[in-house]
């Protein structure tokens, strides 16, 4: 068996939403270099949907497939349910990850967490629904 | 293309040693302890083969105990020494920061039995100071292990003036020679060793089975316990097949040592295309260094996910980053000469086949060039690094 699933193979090979948004509404980054994984992400919100997100990863392909899925599952979709997403709803989308790589999907679900936070910080007047 | 690039993993089986291990698995079965002909032609072989590797390492043929492989080797020995130390009231041990886990997890479980352990700096060449290790030693030393040749970084270790000094002090010397046997010129005397480990998978034999040279006289204490095999030093009836391959595939080996010129050639060739791709750095000493060996960290990009896109080019290679080593921490080795984490997990090891050739380097180079770019193409720290906001350490 592969290391990895074919679904988390595509999203490494091809990563979705890859890049940088300039005036973006929200940024996170999570992670650090010393243990090898950081994950920044750039929202473009309007009308308290997602209109736009891209990522930048330094980190393994389960890394990489996890931040790639993350923004696949919450572009389009409104803030509230953004807010909701769980690592367990990205490591499930990529049909598994390895148990020692679960940490993967923990920090897309985090810098996703913290790019909303960020919004929320800059729009203190919008009521935080998570 | 296809390029398997990772030699010190594992090396592909010379077909002279499958087809010498056949007639071992097949008509002549028997059983090397057992009286009759068909077990005492296996014990003939068996014996053969042991006079065939100790040749190639310039040892008694009696020195030569077979095991299950390096790790085994490394084992045996070590607690071999440490019990006769122990003996005699020593229980201090030189080692150094690189070794292989097979010596150092086994230095560790001895710190727990109350050994003292000095494991010697490499300093930023990865390489060993002689002179470091004598003045490490101590009237209760009672044992110095230090690697031929080191499995990520390659840097060959100065064995023959170490084995001086221990000699000259008294020390018994061991070496895990896992990476150097069938690599490099070994002669077990003139270098000074008193144990050394070998694998004979390491060199074109087959898994499983490898050796511990023990130099006449020195006691061994066994790991495995049930039979008078290996003159009582090892239970267990005897991997045949697998021994008589091992002699075969060391023999080839040792044969084509003197065409490692050209093989070091094409090391070189390969370390100066990856030379040039901005912010990348050679670890390990680039002379003394075994002649398949190139390892590189690339700054900005994680280990794991170059393999991975190299695996999609055709390349087999390997990582010293976290992920692939399965622990939070990147290689020991790449830490032990001052690579700092974040560089660390940007680490590549190729280490070539002796088939290797300037038309798979040239590809593997160029390669190595597309997918590092690509990977820093979408890196939140590549773009700190370019944008100077964090400084570049490569």
């Amino acid at each position: 068996m592969a290391l990895y699933s074919e679904k988390v193979m595509d999203h490494f090979r091809h990563p979705r939403n890859v890049g940088v948004i300039e005036d973006a509404d929200g940024v996170g980054e999570v992670g650090n270099a010393k243990c090898g994984d950081i994950m920044k992400m750039y929202l473009k919100i309007e009308d308290d949907v997602i209109r736009d997100v891209k990522f930048e990863t330094f980190g393994c392909a389960s890394a990489v497939a996890s931040s790639s899925m993350a923004t696949e599952l919450i572009k389009g979709r409104p803030v509230s349910e953004a807010m909701q997403l769980t690592n367990r709803a990205v490591a499930e989308a990529l049909d598994g990850l390895p148990a020692y790589k679960m940490h993967c999907s923990v920090l897309a679900e985090e810098a996703i967490r913290n790019a909303l936070d960020d919004y929320y910080a800059r729009h203190p007047e919008k009521e935080k629904e998570a | 293309m296809q390029i398997y690039a990772d030699n010190a993993a594992t090396t592909r089986m010379s077909p002279e040693a499958v087809a010498a291990m056949l007639p071992y698995l097949e008509e002549n079965f028997g059983n090397p302890s057992s009286l009759y002909a068909a077990g005492q032609r296996a014990r003939e072989a068996l014996e053969a083969a042991r006079e065939k590797v100790a040749r190639c390492i310039g040892a008694d043929p009696r020195g030569i105990v077979f095991t299950s492989g390096g790790s085994e080797a490394d084992n045996q020995a070590l607690l071999s020494a440490a019990a006769l130390g122990q003996k005699a009231g020593k229980r201090h041990i030189v080692s150094d920061a690189i070794e292989h886990h097979a010596v150092l997890h086994t230095l560790k479980k001895l710190e727990k039995d109350g050994f003292e352990v000095t494991l010697l700096p490499v300093h930023e060449n990865g390489v060993v100071r002689p002179a470091e290790l004598e003045a490490a030693l101590r009237d209760d030393t009672c044992l110095v292990s230090i690697m031929y040749a080191n499995n990520e970084i390659g840097t060959i270790q100065p064995i023959r003036e170490i084995g001086g000094i221990c000699r000259r002090r008294g020390v018994p010397f061991h070496t895990d020679a896992v990476q150097a046997v069938g690599h490099l010129p070994i002669d077990v005397r003139a270098d000074g060793v008193t144990m050394l480990s070998a694998s004979a998978h390491k060199f074109h034999g087959p898994k499983g089975v490898g050796f511990l040279y023990a130099a006449p006289g020195t006691p061994l204490v066994n790991l495995i316990e049930g039979g008078a095999q290996e003159r009582g030093k090892r239970a267990g009836t005897e991997n045949v097949p697998g021994v008589v391959a091992m002699s075969v595939a060391l023999e080839q080996a040792v044969g084509r040592l003197p065409a490692h010129a050209a093989l070091a050639a094409l090391r070189d060739r390969l370390i100066a295309g990856l030379a040039e791709i901005p912010h990348a750095a050679l670890n390990g000493d680039a002379e003394k260094r075994l002649p398949s060996n190139v390892n590189f960290c690339f700054e900005g990009i994680e280990g794991e996910s170059l393999l991975l896109m190299l695996d999609d080019l055709g390349i087999c290679a390997s990582s010293g980053s976290a992920c692939t080593s399965g622990s939070l921490d990147p290689s020991h080795v790449l830490l032990a000469i001052g690579r700092v984490h974040d560089v660390a997990h940007g680490s590549l090891r190729l280490t070539l086949g002796d088939d290797a050739t300037e038309q798979q380097v040239d590809y593997i180079v160029q390669a190595v060039r597309q997918v590092v770019a690509q990977l820093r193409s979408f890196s939140p720290v590549w773009r700190d690094l370019t944008a100077g906001k964090t400084p570049f350490i490569l």
